[in-house]
């Protein structure tokens, strides 16, 4: 039933499927034919059922091991555990790109589902724009990345996966970090339906909205994950490398969380319109062009896929027609859009965009960085790198008035503020980052690191403030309090969680700067002493894995001669595959990391040496931590969204059932 | 703002993108042809005359080589460094065996045990002209070389004509080395 030839013929349907829900609603709404643009979200479900199928065909094949089916011959085997087997069909490059096709064929079923309350018209645009992509890469996918080609002769076992890819936490890696990019396609559709419609009204900022929003919570899980996968699997002790993968990640997140702002100004004061439409383009074409990068090589990075030229000429060829298309209609009707009211320097929405300003030009300095060698190497012929010591110059100083400005935007009311007032409510959020600032005097080195400890408690304790302050506190009664506290907003509670994540984050990240470690060289028993901490090599055995061998050291570490704890790092040989990986060992108490990992052997017998490296991180966990509080209250404020949203029909009911 | 003005500035986005769509789509006509390499190491010495040095041979191959040798030749050659240890070295012997015929070829071997390098040259024919042993690395160093296998085309007289990173093959000959032949 699910086969190889099932799956394909099912990735062809929904391929056309998603055709006609292009070109359907489109020509109806030209022609103002409400039956056909109706037609959109059956189409919508449908491609999903069909990409469903094929997708789970695919599972089928690699789990009941089919080596006829060429992708499955090159990335599984017949002992591979079943986990992998079946995450291992996103593992590659075929499988990876069903899988986005199939997330962006669920992007348009849940606005079938959840959009009931739009426009007919608008709705059936936002569905067509997604048609259209999802056709594209539909095509790409049948044309020149079959997942299900054949092969001939079947061989009698798979090659087997990368042992650093068999591993839980990037088994689940790709298809959040998919769902944080493909889901940018909604509010891209948005904005170009917006852009054919010619208006952008209150209405649209409160629609595009939640969709931004869930689809940015993905994304930064997805970031927080892949920098806790590179921090405990690749055994460097580093969380982020600049690298052209990450960054490709990084920029369409940075414009992300600019959109997710600047639609609130939309929402509230029909000002930013042709800027959020623009954002909105920019979020999905950065996501798509990461993509692209990556797969077609251009950009020089570790994380390395199968590089193609004709593929990536293929996906090029996509790549302008979407942005292009995009941007075209962009150029062409952003002029018609009508600006909003002026602002006032001084107020929430002029905080707003500052924001914006910032996050936009921390992005422009990541594409920058990012983009420099290729098109150096290009017009110059000269081959560059650029590294942390750039990304870190030009980012730090931009970040800092970014959370300078993130403690005192949310006192801010909209329009117009006045100043001495909105000096009173922050005053207790002053006062405790002084505090901090000498807690970061005493606990952090460097400059930079002291200044971004105390600004990251700024945000905290002004965020925390904000909602104390609007529950009442100090001027009413308990039962008020609570009251209150139900009746605030839960977008008020998302954002003031969001920005606590972030603070979170960015003290993990000052705490970071401070990490120590050792490579040392010792026998069995002795002690070398790294930060106060003395590390022990207690012992170190030899054993084999299912399918690999193995060296265990027993490091104990001591402080003032109590133990903490005994580490237990691998090396591990997987002979089949010629790789060596390396397994870290880490105790955490949350404040503090101790990170530990064994390297090469020397000598042998009793005068055995070992190298081994020896690292503590001060604050680690806080990085990741910030990350799923910010996606936290991403969610949070989600769910008032989704009673918002449903607000008008519940108040229209409760209007009936009056009369 | 006037709409002169705002048209320009909307019209913006497209013409960047455009700059860069451009960019990436000769990005990857020059990867199909080889002309563009992002993985490309370039080696400061292009241009520049050999370093010093003088290497003893490997057991049963003759005697090794100096600078000056390299530098009296009045024909080019083309300078491989390789190791038995390496695969991409391993794979690259076919195609320096059918480059041998159209011109000579002297062979480094980088930080190898003598008798293991000198098995390796010997066990399906050796491409290389002359043979020296770099046993501990130096000479690679002085070099710029960044791992092995690492080809250099040094012209009569001794200066660096060409470098690459990579395994040769006849394609990599055709495109890159014979034309800069035919200029000497």
């Amino acid at each position: 039933m699910f086969g190889p030839e099932q799956g394909h013929f099912a990735l062809a349907l929904a391929c056309v499927l998603a055709l006609i829900q292009f070109v359907v609603p489109l020509w109806g709404a030209h022609k103002r034919n409400a039956r056909l643009v109706a037609m959109a979200p059956f189409l919508a479900v449908s491609q999903l059922l069909a990409l469903a199928i094929s997708f789970f065909s695919l599972i089928m094949c690699a789990v009941h091991d089919d080596f006829s089916v060429q992708n499955v011959a090159a990335n599984s085997a017949a002992s591979k555990p079943l986990l992998y087997k079946i995450t291992g069909v996103w593992g590659n490059h075929e499988g990876s790109v069903l899988l986005w096709t199939l997330i962006l064929g669920v992007c348009g079923a849940a606005v079938s589902a959840f959009g009931r309350n739009l426009p007919d018209i608008l709705r059936g645009r936002v569905l067509a724009i997604l048609g259209g992509v999802s056709a594209g890469f539909q095509l790409f996918c049948l044309l020149t990345s079959n997942p299900f080609d054949r092969v001939f002769p079947a061989p009698m076992d798979g090659q087997g996966m990368n042992p650093l890819l068999q591993d839980p936490g990037l088994a689940f890696h790709p298809p959040i970090l998919y769902t944080g990019y493909v889901g940018f396609a909604v509010p891209f559709a948005f904005a170009v339906a917006a852009l054919l419609e010619g208006r952008v009204d209150a209405a649209w900022g409160r629609w595009v909205r939640p969709w931004a929003v869930a689809a940015w919570c993905f994304l930064t899980c997805g970031i927080a994950l892949g920098s806790w996968w590179s921090y405990y699997v690749l055994g460097w002790g580093g969380y982020w490398f600049w690298d052209p993968v990450e960054n490709a990640s990084l920029i369409p997140w940075l414009t992300g969380t600019a959109l997710v702002h600047s639609a609130i100004v939309v929402e509230k004061r029909e000002g930013l319109k042709i800027w959020t439409v623009l954002l909105a383009i920019a979020t999905f074409s950065f996501s798509l062009s990461g993509t692209f990068l990556v797969r077609s090589g251009i950009l020089n990075s570790v994380h390395a896929f199968a590089n193609d030229p004709a593929r990536g000429v293929f996906i090029l060829a996509l790549l302008a027609l979407v942005i292009g298309g995009s941007l075209a209609l962009f150029a062409w009707r952003a002029p018609s859009l009508t600006s909003g009211g002026l602002f006032s320097p001084v107020s929430r929405e002029g905080s707003l965009v500052l924001n914006n300003i910032l996050l936009c030009s921390i992005c422009a300095v990541v594409v920058t960085g990012t983009m420099y060698p290729p098109f150096m190497q290009l017009l110059a012929g000269r081959t560059i790198s650029v590294g942390k010591p750039f990304f870190d110059a030009a980012t730090i100083p931009l970040t800092i008035p970014l959370l300078l400005a993130m403690g005192v935007g949310t006192a801010l009311p909209w329009k117009r503020a006045q100043l001495a007032r909105t000096f009173s409510h922050l005053f207790v959020a002053a006062i405790i980052a002084a505090v901090g600032l000498v807690l970061c005097f005493w606990k952090f080195s460097g400059a930079l690191p002291i200044a971004c400890g105390a600004l990251a408690i700024w945000v905290i304790a002004a965020s925390v403030t904000d909602i104390l302050r609007r529950v009442g506190l100090g001027h009413s009664s308990m039962s008020d309090m609570v009251a209150r506290a139900r009746n605030l907003p839960r977008s008020s509670w998302g954002a003031a969680l969001a920005h606590i994540g972030a603070g979170i984050t960015v003290l993990g990240l000052c705490g970071m700067s401070g990490a120590q470690h050792a490579i040392v060289e010792i026998h069995v028993g002795e002690t070398r002493s790294l930060a106060g901490d003395d590390w022990t090599l207690l012992n170190v055995h030899d054993y084999a894995g299912p399918n690999y061998r193995a060296m265990q050291a027993d490091i104990a570490i001591r402080h003032n001669g109590k133990l903490i704890t005994t580490l237990h790092p691998e090396k591990r040989d997987f002979t089949t595959q010629n790789q060596t990986t390396t397994e870290v060992a880490i105790h955490t108490n949350f404040i503090t990391d101790l990170y530990g990992v064994v390297g090469d052997r020397h000598g042998t017998g009793a005068n055995a040496t070992y190298v081994l490296r020896l690292h503590r991180n001060p604050l680690a966990p806080w990085m990741w931590l910030g990350g799923l509080v910010m996606a936290i209250g991403g969610a949070f404020s989600l769910s008032d969204r989704r009673l918002r949203v449903g607000a008008p029909k519940r108040a229209a009911a409760r209007n009936m059932a009056q009369a | 703002m006037n709409s002169t003005r705002r048209g320009l500035l909307t019209a913006l986005p497209i013409v960047g993108a455009g700059v860069l769509g451009v960019g990436f789509w000769k990005m990857l006509q020059g990867m199909e042809s080889g002309g563009f390499d992002p993985r490309a190491v370039k080696n400061p010495n292009v241009g520049r005359p050999i370093p010093q040095f003088a290497m003893p041979g490997l057991p049963g191959l003759g005697d090794g080589f100096t600078d000056k040798e390299l530098r009296a030749e009045t024909r080019p050659v083309l300078v491989n460094f390789f190791a038995s240890w390496c695969i991409p070295c391993v794979q690259e012997m076919p195609g320096l065996r059918s480059i041998s015929r159209n011109m000579p070829i002297w062979g480094i071997a980088y930080e190898d045990k003598p008798e293991n390098a000198s098995a390796f040259v010997q066990r399906d024919g050796t491409p290389y002209a002359r043979v020296a042993a770099d046993r501990h690395g130096r000479v690679a160093i002085d070099w710029g070389v960044t791992g092995v296998p690492e080809s250099f085309l040094v012209a009569p007289g001794g200066r660096i004509l060409w470098h690459g990173s990579a395994a040769l093959d006849p394609q990599i000959y055709d495109a890159e080395i014979r034309p800069r032949l035919a200029g000497l």
